[in-house]
């Protein structure tokens, strides 16, 4: 066994990334493992790379320990935990030089993990979880418990804060958390006698995690959904959108439903397809429910009829879309922002639709809430662009807050008295010229009632086939939508005063993106950043086009959907806009984004903004 | 479809219901259908039965997909709100409206095309989740939007009003219905209000599902010599195995049957019917031998009609299934839907 070449110290700065076999329990160890780092003060990044599969494939989670706490990807290994052998070859391969590798030795592996640049460390783990455990599933779930603690040995993980979530995942199985005891003490004690502890990547306790949470996306727009008020869920299972909608139901099921009757105040309703699902959704907002489904790109595909009839006929509606890879079934546990014109656009006809962009779980929470209400002040759909990325994955994020004074804005709802008190209710009438109706409920007065259709239909709300009474709806259609420009939510624009480089980006680029711009200003190239959060663009994204005279427009998908989007919806010249594309369905590095920043401008560039600083 | 009102003249001698209004207070735009278009009967029988009803007109939603059939909702109860949605689309956005408020009564109206090809999907799932509501297929057997194709209920050996005659084997809505756990199903026909009347109101005043197939001549595309769904083969292969009254809550019943022939039905609000079995080996409580009958008639060429089946049980109706509140979900306070920021704290510490 190759002895760990005498790398610098890497306390609180490096990458583990393990291999292992779906469906064997990896998934809860490896988050055991980040979560112990995370509880030590530390911040963490996580992404679990899965296949479309329940069992048997290879699966990877990316463990990024980080300091500075930049939560993306650096493109770095720095330890590799091999524990399929199927991949070793693979795995062996991607370890940054001066690396580690960690395998199951139960089994000779030399000829394929042959590399003079790495350290290759062997425990045999199969063996000892066979010597201690019993029963088949038993044994491959205590295996993964059981590098946990070797990990927690070489890194210097306190054992104690394993425990510790232990106790909080069983709460009701104090059996389990013996168990799993065991298999972190036996790793941890195979580690002490037989390996060089503690490796020169190790974690130290800092405090930098306090008020943070570590949550995935899902989960927290499914909690928003609940913040929101949102009553009606139905939708139709897709990956990766499905975690929300189940999310969303256990909240509910914890949080309203009365202990002594058990009756339900929401209902989740398992849909026969997307298209039933949208349709559910708009029936119940029609009647004054805030109700929303949750989906994926080919979901949205299904719903573009309803979402045409949502926008003509005007009835809210709120979307999730977390994006996955494309076109048609795509790779659906891989990550892409690749739906933004699909949803800007969706359904035939002139339509147009809101979106948001959620950057981390915490926006998603906030966003959901937004995305309501807009949804019902503007009488439209909206849609939050979350992605795999954001919704499968825990982030750090800081703990999300609540205001209690906020209200639902349910828009222009008309009320029995106001309904009684007009002349005359007319549904699509824009009396105070902010391009939005007032609308009625059914159930409420026989005088407001009205009948909504996605055929023609004239301001009054009357079927027509009238060349000018159509119009005026379109163009008063038009006219919300512009409006709905002062209503979203600004870009984040995180600016030097100084650079005439702009980069621009959404969602969850976000990390990648703010790790990047560190980088690029420590080499000479300060770039000013907009994070857009919304369609229509408002005048503020404008405005930092304008006053820029390069951009890089940063996106995961291959068409550069934002930079078209730009360039249809503002004044930017496309001259002006550089795209930095990435679409391999794997979260974005930093370093890809420095690189093609580097590349574009050039020796000389660099130089001269070295020079002027 | 232009959307004429029609004049509210009132003659003052007009018969009121227990709410004093007249059948006039139920009635909708003026009907842009053909001239004795089968559809322009139902709407006229629904309007009755919800005038009979006496339910306020915003009491009532009114849905439907696209499709000549699906104009209807426009013709009658302007005092209610409608919704025409997408073609075949109509069962899940009652089911969402449903969902939302529990508390009104939602009447679906759909044709063949929309319900059996286009929406057989949604239709079958809306019977599945046993939504409370009437869904009512006015059911002519041809596209008539689009001037004449066969639809998916079209009888095999049926004449186009071209003269192709159609090959492929009709989807029975009242078959497929049964088959799905539907818990009330009839078929009737536009021109016998006297069936179809008491049928309506039964169907809303049932706490499910409750589908009616009614067999509607379309005068324009399938009305000639060769259609199976003309009205003149109508009249002809009619079979009505059971009647149905319906008695109001708080009637006396004084109507007197023999024996054996009555089967009285209790509803939720108190209301009662009663099958009167005009055959007498038939038996609208056992789902098997409904199929069978049905199948039986149809190989012989009658449609039968009548409730065809009322499940003896009370099926739960979806939500039941789904336990929700008595409150409207769409009436719910805020306050009671969230924890609030403490609540969120709290929440939270899983997280941390």
């Amino acid at each position: 066994m190759a002895q760990p070449p005498a790398t610098q110290d890497r306390v609180n700065d490096f990458v583990i990334k393990l291999a292992n076999v779906n469906g064997t329990g990896s998934a809860s160890a490896n988050t055991m493992l980040m979560k112990s780092i995370f509880r030590m003060g530390v911040p963490v990044m996580g992404k679990n790379y899965f296949p479309s599969n329940i069992q048997g494939l290879p699966t990877w989670y990316e463990i990024r320990v980080t300091r500075d706490a930049y939560v993306a990807r650096s493109g770095r290994v720095d330890l590799m935990v091999a524990m399929n052998a199927e991949t070793y070859q693979k795995d062996v391969r991607e370890v940054s030089p001066g690396g580690f590798l960690i395998y199951d030795s139960t089994w000779p592996r030399s000829a394929v993990l042959a590399r003079d640049d790495i350290a290759i460390l062997g425990a045999p783990l199969a063996k000892i979880c066979n010597e201690n455990f019993v029963g088949v599933r038993n044994r491959i779930l205590m295996k993964n418990v059981m590098y946990v603690g070797l990990l927690a040995a070489l890194l210097e993980i306190d054992v104690e804060v394993i425990r510790q979530l232990l106790n909080e995942s069983y709460s009701k199985k104090p059996a389990l958390v013996e168990a799993n005891m065991k298999a972190v003490q036996l790793g941890y004690d195979y580690a002490k006698q037989h390996l060089p502890c503690p490796l020169p990547l190790r974690i130290q306790r800092m405090d930098k995690t306090r008020g943070s949470v570590m949550i995935d996306g899902n989960t927290a727009a499914g909690l928003g959904a609940v913040y929101a008020g949102a009553t009606v869920g139905p939708w139709y299972p897709i990956t990766p959108s499905t975690s929300l909608m189940d999310a969303f139901k256990s909240f509910c099921s914890k949080l309203r439903v009365d202990p002594e009757t058990g009756e339900s105040r929401y209902a989740v309703i398992q849909a026969e397809d997307e298209l039933a699902a949208i349709g559910m959704v708009l029936g119940a907002n029609w009647n004054g429910a805030r109700a929303f489904t949750a989906t994926s790109g080919p979901g949205i595909s299904l719903m573009s009829e309803f979402i045409g009839l949502a926008y003509y006929a005007e009835v809210p509606a709120v979307i999730v879309d977390v994006q996955r890879v494309g076109p048609s079934t795509g790779m659906p546990t891989r990550t892409q922002q690749c739906d933004i014109l699909l949803c800007a656009y969706a359904s035939h006809g002139d339509t147009k639709h809101v979106l948001l962009f959620p950057s981390n779980p915490e926006e998603c929470f906030y966003m959901m809430v937004q995305a309501f209400d807009l949804a019902e002040r503007l009488q439209t759909p909206v849609f939050v662009m979350s992605d795999l990325d954001i919704g499968m994955n825990d982030w750090m994020c800081p703990e999300l807050k609540w205001d209690d004074a906020y209200r639902p804005d349910r828009g222009k709802v008309l009320t029995k008295e106001e309904i009684e008190a007009l002349p005359k209710f007319h549904r699509y009438l824009d009396k105070d010229d902010d391009g939005i109706p007032a609308r009625t409920l059914p159930g409420v007065s026989p005088k407001g009632a009205y009948f909504t259709r996605g055929s023609g239909h004239n301001q009054y709300g009357g079927y027509t086939e009238d060349s000018a009474e159509y119009q005026v709806v379109m163009e008063r259609l038009l006219r919300k939508f512009n409006r709905a420009k002062t209503l979203v939510p600004a870009p984040v624009i995180e600016a030097t005063g100084t650079s005439d480089i702009g980069l621009v980006a959404v969602g969850s680029s976000r990390g990648a993106v703010n790790e990047a711009r560190d980088i690029l200003a420590r080499r000479g190239i300060p770039i000013d950043y907009m994070r857009i959060k919304a369609f229509p663009f408002t005048k503020n994204v404008e405005a930092f086009m304008a006053s820029h005279d390069k951009i890089f427009v940063v996106e995961q998908n291959r068409d550069a959907q934002l930079r078209s989007l730009l360039t249809l919806e503002t004044d930017v010249p496309k001259s002006k806009l550089h795209s930095i594309l990435h679409y391999s369905g794997l979260p974005m590095t930093s370093k890809e984004i420095v690189e093609a920043v580097v590349a574009e401008l050039g020796d000389a560039r660099r130089a001269s903004l070295a020079a002027a600083k | 479809m232009s959307f004429i009102n029609k004049p509210k003249v009132r003659h003052p001698d007009l018969p009121q219901n227990e709410l004093g209004l007249t059948r006039r207070d139920y009635e909708g735009a003026m009907s842009t259908l053909c001239a004795g278009c089968g559809h322009d009967s139902v709407t006229s029988s629904i309007t009755q039965a919800i005038w009979e009803l006496s339910l306020r007109p915003e009491q009532l939603a009114k849905l439907s997909g696209i499709g000549c059939s699906s104009k209807t909702t426009a013709y009658f109860a302007s005092g209610a709100h409608g919704f025409n949605g997408v073609h075949g689309r109509m069962p899940s956005i009652a089911t969402g409206a449903n969902a939302a408020n529990k508390n009104l009564h939602y009447i679906g109206v759909s044709g063949d095309g929309d319900s059996l090809s286009i929406g057989f999907g949604q239709f079958a799932h809306a019977i599945r989740r046993n939504v409370n509501m009437l869904y009512i297929c006015e059911n002519n057997g041809v596209y008539g939007l689009t001037k004449g194709q066969f639809s998916a209920s079209a009888d095999i050996g049926s004449k186009s009003k071209k003269g192709e005659e159609n090959q492929q084997a009709p989807v029975d809505p009242c078959l497929a219905a049964l088959s799905l756990g539907g818990s009330f199903i009839a078929r009737s026909f536009s021109g016998d209000r006297e069936q179809l009347v008491p049928l309506i109101k039964a169907g809303l005043m049932h706490k499910g599902f409750a589908m009616i197939d009614v067999i509607s001549p379309c005068v324009t595309f399938n009305d000639h010599v060769g259609s199976t769904k003309s009205y003149e083969f109508t009249r002809e292969h009619y079979h009505e195995a059971v009647h149905t009254d319906y008695i109001p809550p708080r009637t006396e019943i004084t109507a007197s049957y023999g024996a054996g022939e009555v089967l009285p039905v209790q509803m939720h609000d108190g209301s009662q019917l009663r099958l009167r079995k005009l055959d007498k080996d038939y038996d609208p409580n056992h789902r098997g031998k409904a199929f069978e009958y049905l199948r039986t008639k149809l190989r012989q060429g009658e449609h039968v009609t009548g409730l065809i089946f009322l499940s003896p049980g009370r099926d739960p109706d979806m939500h039941e299934m789904l336990h929700t509140t008595d409150v409207p979900l769409n009436q719910v306070p805020y306050e009671q839907l969230h924890p609030g920021a403490a609540g969120l704290a709290s929440i939270l510490k899983r997280y941390a």
